[in-house]
């Protein structure tokens, strides 16, 4: 179990470092920072000036190699449009953009697994064609169309909900409700495959001959294994929807990271953007991870690939 | 990826599943393949025939006609600017907005088909040579495709936009250079059933080489699971496209782009909600065909991986 933990925590190292390697050379080739910094007036030789006082004028691996150790030391470098600490700008807008995940994801989860269930349940039933109808529906709804059908319908017409900004919960309503929706399909399917495969399972056949009740047999039994698959793809999830905030947390003028990711876009700031793809990407490092633990320590037989 | 079949014991449970499953999908199955290509097909017919569909040109500005409201507001409302000359109204710039749908389906369809073309090469390509080499060559690719999961595309995707100035072209090649995951680790799995079954055995005991067993016993084998993934990408790409538009890095004005109608409608959204809700239908539509369409071929070509 400890080999597998540290081979697995080694090649997410591996993945993260590969991660700087590409994001480095994207973002350097975006912009020259030199002009960036100087600004639209600058003349030939402030470039040149400030080229050499940055550094900018080394070779790429020189930079990158002193730009990875800077990281590591926990420092992101300065944001070229705020002038102060990129840490900062990232991680004052951080909390935002992880609650937005958490309440989505968990939205997701309550209205997916139960409707999984129910679904599993009886296999072709109304109620199972309804949430697969539901599913295939959802799978086809862009989630930014979606929140702006939300602001239509609750900010314009129904005034009930903030249309933008992160102030207050009523404003994380509709961001929430945009985000969770791409994920929820995916969520029910998986558990309901999970139910159809693991009550037609010999253990659940015993449980049932033994004369349990048939909730003790559909949570106790059934719904362990089934939920198994899940945690991997919730994780995976859970990654995903860090990364797809950007566009909600741009339509609701939210202020997280994927706003700020846009906004540094397109104001060219690139120390921002490198910054904010290494978070994301380590999040999804790590909850991947820990998916893979958890998996491994519920069934040993993953631990040894 | 999928979840049925792993922990498969027993003959008679894999066939009463086998029976229940088929009887899904003689309902869903088949009715989802029916709708969705009927739909996809109509939806290429119109993107191909758009200049015989509408009599108004998708770029003509008339500042005197603008934010005309679709026809069914003269119904309902009584609205008399609404009328037959523009049946779905006309946009900020005055551009009939029937005609800019229409014409935007083009775009739409062309990113997806392009997308899943380059990214079908990617992946596959990497995916059949994991899966068939296994070893140190699967190490490495199973390694890029993390680092590729790991890399978030919409964030990813606006940076590299943005250098090179959004156009269809950059837009295509980014798309396509992110999105091969998929088929490459449905690949992978789908080459490694194959490459233990006797057939490749044969063919390597007779001294084929392993390019031609690659092309003549692995690929034909994997081509239902290529078609299944080709839609599943080509909706995703459909999407990512459109979002990036929105943002106003993907697809540039005056092309009607449906992303790129959606972010010109917004600043109307207290005034003419219709502008956005047309473009997000159409785009709707289109996503939930190719994905009926998908659903349809997996549910024919493997009943048991229905999930």
């Amino acid at each position: 179990m400890l080999r597998f933990i540290f081979r697995r925590a080694a090649v997410g190292v591996l993945v993260l470092v590969a991660v700087a390697i590409l994001t480095f050379a994207l973002t350097n080739a975006a912009v020259d920072p030199a002009r960036a910094i100087a600004g639209d007036s600058a003349t030939a030789d402030d470039i040149r000036a400030i080229r050499e006082l940055y550094g900018f004028d080394r070779p790429l691996h020189v930079q990158f190699l002193a730009w990875a150790q800077d990281i590591i030391q926990g420092d992101l470098g300065q944001s070229y449009r705020q002038r102060r600490p990129v840490a900062d700008v990232v991680l004052e807008r951080l909390p935002v953009t992880m609650i937005l995940g958490a309440t989505a994801f968990l939205l997701a989860v309550i209205v997916a697994i139960p409707l999984g269930i129910l679904a599993g349940l009886k296999p072709n039933s109304w109620i199972d064609r309804c949430a697969l109808t539901i599913a295939v529906l959802g799978q086809a709804v862009p989630n930014f169309w979606l929140a702006l059908m939300g602001i239509v319908i609750f900010s314009v017409q129904l005034r009930l909900l903030p249309a933008s900004g992160s102030g207050t919960w009523q404003s994380f309503v509709l961001p929430s409700v945009a985000l969770a929706y791409y994920a929820m399909p995916t969520l029910m399917r998986l558990t309901r495959a999970g139910m159809i495969d693991t009550l037609q399972s010999d253990y659940v056949r015993t449980a049932r001959a033994k004369g349990l009740l048939p909730p003790q047999v559909v949570l106790k039994h059934a719904l362990r294994n089934a939920i198994l698959p899940l945690v991997s793809v919730s994780a995976v999830q859970l990654g995903m929807m860090l990364g797809g905030s950007v566009v909600i947390e741009t339509i609701f003028a939210m202020q997280g990271i994927g706003y700020l990711a846009w906004e540094s876009i397109t104001m060219s700031d690139p120390p921002v953007v490198q910054a904010i793809v290494l978070t994301i990407a380590s999040f999804y490092v790590l909850l991947t991870f820990s998916a893979d633990v958890i998996n491994a320590w519920l069934d040993p037989r993953l631990r040894g690939s | 990826m999928t979840t049925a079949g792993h922990n498969a014991t027993g003959a008679e449970r894999e066939e009463s599943i086998a029976r229940r499953r088929s009887a899904i999908s003689r309902y869903l199955g088949h009715r989802s393949l029916v709708i969705g290509g009927v739909g996809l097909a109509l939806l290429i017919l119109i993107a191909v025939f758009a200049p015989l569909l509408t009599w108004h040109d998708p770029y003509m500005q008339d500042l005197t006609s603008r934010r005309i409201p679709p026809i069914w507001h003269g119904w309902f409302y009584d609205n008399p600017k609404a009328g037959w000359l523009h049946p779905l109204g006309t946009d900020p710039l005055g551009r009939d907005y029937f005609t800019r749908l229409v014409y935007g389906a083009r775009i739409s369809l062309f990113v997806g088909f392009s997308v899943v073309a380059l990214s079908c090469v990617i992946g596959t390509t990497l995916g059949v040579l994991a899966g068939y080499f296994g070893g140190r060559i699967d190490a490495v690719i199973s390694f890029i495709v993390t680092t590729r999961l790991s890399m978030p595309v919409v964030l990813v995707a606006l940076a590299v936009v943005s250098i090179f100035d959004g156009s269809l072209k950059v837009v295509i090649l980014v798309l396509g250079l992110l999105l091969w995951d998929r088929f490459a680790v449905v690949m992978r799995s789908v080459t490694l059933q194959i490459k233990s079954q006797e057939f490749v055995t044969a063919a390597r005991a007779v001294g084929c080489s392993n390019l031609r067993i690659i092309l003549t016993e692995i690929m034909p084998n994997v081509a239902n699971s290529l078609i299944i993934v080709a839609t599943i990408e080509m909706a995703v790409a459909i999407i990512y496209e459109a979002s990036l538009s929105f943002l106003g890095l993907g697809i540039q004005p005056p092309l009607p782009s449906w992303g790129l109608m959606l972010a010109e409608a917004r600043p109307e959204i207290f005034f003419a909600a219709w502008m956005i809700t047309l473009p997000g239908i159409a785009l709707f539509l289109l996503v939930l065909f190719v994905n009926l369409l998908g659903d349809g071929v997996r549910d024919i070509t493997a009943p048991e991986g229905r999930a």
